[in-house]
């Protein structure tokens, strides 16, 4: 299985996303420039945190302009593995991945630390070894992390079981039914605020996000053994 | 040329947490008369183009760029003839 890792002006979260699959996972992975037009060979992408054209008109709103956007959405239309997170989440919301939008943080506030989280659904191929209802702990980093979607909208998502991650305990930033990560209908792209890259080594005091980047790499390799 | 002012605003829906932290601002003032601020952002864009045209370049900017229908509605002024 092969991951690319987008990397756009201002992203920051890329070389972090990269060392948890390279480093810890041993996974095969390559980053890929904004100015690329291809994902030709990858079965998974990544888009990391940061400020992707310096957060510009809204968070994530200028990257979907940049080259290799519409690979991404062909790669996502295509059912293949998308993900996103901080900045990712963002981009994936403006370019239409993924329902709602993240809007400034109720506390108008910059937030920074680690939050306790409920792993809502575990049957999808980001969070299949989570357990179901699993309370983890992963850092948050953001201003605009604040979900929100019209009431229709999140009716469908509890409907649908596209409710990946919830705050549990406080809700840090006024998300809408404390959603943390959400994912398309299909279940091929996952959008999160937290971030599960900076969570992958005991050393540094958190490996909860671990499991996330183990669970696609396994199913990706079952992917791969079907196709065989 | 003609110049246009695009306002966008948050939703009746959306909750504003500038305007909230504002108009307490403003209630610590002793200005106590006055109910709600509601924060949004204009574009002042200069567009070369006919009367005729520049409502379908607006709405046409707006609705693809500057407004994220999710969050956000939109209104414009045609400011003046230059």
């Amino acid at each position: 299985m092969k991951i690319a890792v987008v990397v756009f002006p201002g992203s920051n979260c890329d070389v972090d996303l990269y060392e948890a699959l390279h480093t810890v996972c041993r996974a095969d992975v390559e980053y890929v420039s904004h100015k690329q037009k291809s994902l030709a060979g990858f079965d998974a992408v990544m888009l990391p945190g940061g400020f992707s054209y310096g957060d510009y008109l809204r968070s994530g709103a200028i990257a979907r302009f940049s080259n290799i956007m519409p690979a991404i959405i062909e790669f996502a239309n295509e059912g293949k593995l998308v993900f996103g997170t901080c900045n990712g989440f963002q981009i994936l919301t403006e370019a239409g991945l993924l329902p709602g939008a993240l809007k400034q943080n109720n506390s108008l506030k910059f937030i920074c630390k680690t939050v306790e989280l409920e792993v809502v659904n575990n049957q999808t191929p980001f969070t299949s070894l989570y357990e179901a209802n699993e309370h983890i702990k992963l850092p948050i980093a953001h201003a605009d992390g604040s979900y929100y979607a019209e009431k229709d909208v999140l009716e469908k998502l509890e409907e649908n079981g596209q409710i990946v991650f919830r705050y549990a305990g406080e809700n840090p930033n006024g998300s809408l039914n404390n959603i943390a990560g959400i994912t398309n209908e299909k279940g091929n792209v996952l959008g999160m605020m937290p971030h599960p890259e900076r969570a992958v080594e005991a050393l540094l005091g958190n490996e909860d996000g671990l499991r996330l980047f183990r669970s696609l790499l396994a199913n990706g390799k079952k992917t791969e053994e079907a196709a065989r | 040329m003609i110049n246009v002012r695009i306002f966008v605003t948050y939703k009746e829906s959306v909750f504003d947490p500038q305007g909230e932290t504002i108009t307490e601002a403003i209630h610590s003032l002793g200005h106590s008369d006055v109910k709600q601020v509601h924060v949004g952002k204009f574009f002042d864009v200069q567009v070369d183009s006919s009367k005729e045209n520049v409502e379908k370049t607006i709405s046409e900017i707006s609705e693809q760029l500057l407004v994220n229908f999710n969050l956000e509605t939109y209104h414009y002024e045609i400011m003046e003839e230059a």
